[in-house]
């Protein structure tokens, strides 16, 4: 199964009746954006990467959109450096045949010379000038992130549009306070509008809502066994992007991702937790959060993820 | 589509069966407010840090910076601290959004950071609010800001009102000191026509009755602060009264399964909607019958305030984004000149003659602004003479003209009736945001109804007002819309 279906088997939150809770609450506050979005843009797109947050986003835009299509096409920077499992997921996602997919590869950037690789091989902060350029050659006017406000401090103050000028880069000046459910997303010609439906969401209801749903994710977000290496504290997985090195050893451990990004700098977890009920019982009982744990790029620097939203980074 | 209904499965997940992490008595929104070094940043983090909600990455970073700066123990007000930054920078001050949950509860805090942008943030804060906590240093007391917070609050109809008495350690814990501040706020509170006003005396350094109870105040009884939050009735009035449902977007799949399919998509902002209700579209008039609410759950008996939805229609109606379905009992009249309550949230400001861009529901028109009617001072809340055009911060009554006639109606705590945007055509900045009718005068008749039966046992401890209707039910309908002139 691939998780282009709308699941509605037994476990749908349909099934919690007229109950208002607070998951259910949440699903109406993202379809209500996404269906704003849908009003008020021409050329919307999905920021799809094969991630749990974007599987989210995707399953909510169809039930937002249902029984019609979704009225986005979805866009994938590829680092070049995924989980093989993850571009599985996102190309089975895509075989469905509704939905219009662009990938923009940071490979070619590199080859052509406008972007450099770096010495430590991470190329999660090379993503952002493949993104904005194919965000101005696609017109895109919308660009919806599965981004939400409490993976990092410098996001909490994040509004759910966000304007990007014609470089992709976020003015703190020019933000728009949100009032009520009233969003503006007007925006000049070449501006484009960020915009994330689920900013409100926690990890815990994200995944309390993957389970209430059923949604499918790729495999890797539950326990299995893997190589992997030990730098910075995190558990790394090898590949052609440069690992391990020096004394950096290889071994197998049981292990999951909480985030799919970049192979270079997304560590695994230890983890025991092969389903999705597993994986809430551990979110409860850990005391580390979903990016303290696994994106060493958010470790650079304590300002590193505003300084990368600046640059037009999500 | 039929009306058929789907029959709901049993469950392995509703919210009661998972106490333990959210829900069970909902959301609350929650903003902070108060003057600089009141306290905020080290109430809100020892309120996430003493609820467990603090994960351990993210302690540690304030236990090095703590210790680099020479401090015994962990400075709390560094878990909230992004904005401080900023606003040492002199930048713009954002609201931050942060999230815990407990056993009871899951809550959204809108933090507002003191500042000379107060009013732009706190507007934006509260305006989703459920409750409002209002800081003073209990060695100061009630101040202007204070006063300000407090009026903001009223005016955007936030249904509860915490205060918090803070540093009460700083007076000795003087059961006297904390009666006194609780005693002239809530003077100031019954005068704004506030419902609910719950003083808390606590100390956010050491934690008294933020998340526990102080063991040293004894002389206090009341419940702490997270107790408190854990506590407050949020019976959800949106529901009542007759349907409110501004279209969103038109769903046509135009598929061989779908081939005549037509379903309006929105969200329902007020009443409940079920299969057979007439409705009429405004502006246009038009009657119909509901003849089903779809979802992607499969159809819907029933559908209240809050639920995207799609609804389908008997007839075939020109419908299309920006139009009303309302009940058709009760529905509101479209005008083209109302009154409204506005706060000014960008440089450039409002005055007679500018032509704008008016966001009403989903909706946007083109606006004129007629004239500003007054200002308020919101120390006070008393009106005082119309500048020629309003600075950043203003709150004015202002009469706004329209060329299509707009099917406004009075704004309901809440927002998700009755709130506007004003927005600038040139670069899309939202000049000011709204509520429609007079919000002071409001007040004013809510306090009036409220005085008669409205007893006050204000002897300090917990200062709290008739909680049987914090909310404005019955305003009367007079000062809006406005007659022309
Ligand atoms: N004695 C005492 N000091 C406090 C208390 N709450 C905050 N403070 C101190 O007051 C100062 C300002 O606090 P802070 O939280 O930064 O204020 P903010 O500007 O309102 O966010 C800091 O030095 C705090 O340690 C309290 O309850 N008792």
């Amino acid at each position: 199964m691939t998780g282009n279906t709308i699941q509605t088997l037994p476990g749908s939150l349909s099934a919690a009746g007229h109950a208002r809770g607070h998951l259910r609450a949440l699903e109406s506050e993202a379809i209500h954006i996404l269906r704003e979005v849908a009003g008020e843009f021409e050329r919307p797109v999905i920021l799809f990467s094969g991630g749990k947050d974007s599987i989210l986003v995707l399953h909510l835009a169809r039930k937002a959109f249902h029984p019609a299509a979704i009225p986005f096409s979805l866009l994938h920077v590829d680092t070049g450096h995924n989980f093989p499992e993850v571009l599985a997921y996102r190309d089975a996602v895509v075989a469905g045949g509704d939905l219009r997919l662009t990938v923009a590869h940071v490979q070619d950037w590199i080859d052509d010379g406008r972007l450099t690789e770096r010495p430590d091989g991470t190329r999660n902060p090379l993503q952002t000038v493949p993104l904005v350029d194919t965000i101005a050659d696609e017109r895109f006017d919308a660009v919806i992130g599965g981004a939400r406000r409490d993976e990092e401090r410098s996001r909490a103050k994040e509004r759910i549009f966000s304007l990007r000028d014609a470089f992709g880069g976020w003015d703190p000046r020019r933000q728009r306070p949100e009032l009520w459910d009233l969003y503006n997303g007007r925006h000049a010609p070449g501006e484009h509008v960020r915009v994330f439906p689920i900013s409100n969401w926690t990890e815990l209801d994200v995944w309390n809502y993957i389970e209430a749903e059923q949604i499918v994710l790729p495999a890797i977000y539950y326990a299995h066994e893997r190589e992997v290496f030990l730098r910075n504290g995190m558990w790394l997985a090898p590949g052609e992007w440069g690992g391990p090195v020096g004394a950096e050893m290889l071994q197998r451990r049981q292990v999951r991702y909480r985030t799919v990004g970049d192979m270079s700098c997304t560590g695994a977890v230890e983890s025991a937790a092969s389903d999705v009920g597993a994986v809430i019982e551990e979110i409860i009982a850990t005391r580390i959060t979903e990016r303290g744990a696994t994106r060493a790029d958010d470790k650079l620097s304590e300002a590193a993820m505003e300084d990368r939203k600046k640059e037009g980074y999500f | 589509m039929g009306e058929t209904t789907v029959t709901e499965p049993k469950l392995p997940l509703t919210d009661a069966d998972r106490p333990a992490q959210s829900g069970v008595r909902g959301l609350l929104r929650f903003a902070t407010a108060g003057s600089v070094d009141d306290g905020k940043s080290t109430l809100v983090g020892r309120l996430l840090h003493d609820s467990k909600s603090v994960l351990s990455d993210q302690l540690d970073a304030v236990q090095r910076t703590s210790a680099a700066r020479g401090l015994d123990s962990p400075d709390l007000s560094l878990l909230v601290d992004g904005l401080r930054a900023e606003r040492e920078q002199g930048i713009t001050i954002d609201v931050a959004y942060r999230y815990f949950a407990t056993g009871a509860r899951s809550f959204i805090l809108a933090d507002t950071p003191g500042h000379v942008q107060y009013t732009r943030n706190t507007v934006t804060g509260a305006s989703t609010a459920d409750l409002v906590i209002v800081l003073v240093d209990a060695r100061t007391g009630v101040v202007a800001q204070t006063r300000r917070h407090a009026a903001v609050a009223a005016l955007l109809g936030v249904p509860h009102l915490l205060l918090a008495v803070n540093k009460i350690d700083l007076v000795d814990f003087d059961e006297a000191v904390f009666d006194s501040i609780a005693a002239e706020f809530d003077r100031y509170a019954v005068d704004l026509g506030i419902g609910e006003v719950t003083a808390i005396p606590v100390s956010a350094l050491h934690g008294d009755n933020v998340v526990t109870r102080s063991a040293r105040i004894d002389w206090y009884t009341g419940p702490s602060i997270l107790e408190h939050l854990e506590q407050v009735d949020l019976s959800d009035t949106s529901g009542d009264g007759a349907l409110r449902f501004p279209v969103q977007y038109v769903i046509r799949p135009r598929s061989e399964q779908y081939p005549d399919y037509r379903g309006y998509a929105g969200r329902i902002t007020a009443g409940t909607v079920r299969p057979g209700d007439e409705i009429v579209v405004l502006p246009s008039g038009v009657r119909s019958v509901v003849s089903s609410i779809d979802t992607a759950d499969g159809a819907k008996d029933l559908a209240t305030a809050g639920d995207s939805v799609t609804l389908l229609l008997v007839d075939d109606v020109d419908l299309s984004r920006g139009d009303l379905i309302s009940g058709a009992a009760d529905a509101p009249v479209p005008v083209t000149e109302f009154s409204a309550t506005v706060t000014q949230l960008a440089d450039k400001g409002l005055r007679p003659g500018l032509r704008a861009l008016l966001r009403y529901g989903t909706a946007t028109y083109r606006v004129i602004v007629i004239r500003i009617e007054h200002l308020l001072d919101i120390d006070s809340l008393t009106e005082v003479d119309a500048p020629t055009a309003l600075s950043l911060n203003d709150i004015a009554q202002v009469t706004l003209r329209t060329v299509e006639a707009v099917p406004v109606e009075e704004f309901r705590p809440g927002g998700a009736v009755g709130s506007l945007l004003i927005i600038d055509p040139a670069d899309g900045t939202t000049l000011a945001a709204g509520m429609v009718g007079d919000r002071r005068s409001a007040l004013r008749h809510r306090r009036t109804a409220d005085h008669t039966e409205r007893c006050r046992p204000t002897t300090g401890l917990l200062a709290t007002g008739t909680a049987s209707d914090q909310r404005e039910a019955a305003v009367p309908s007079a000062n809006f819309p406005t007659p022309g002139p």
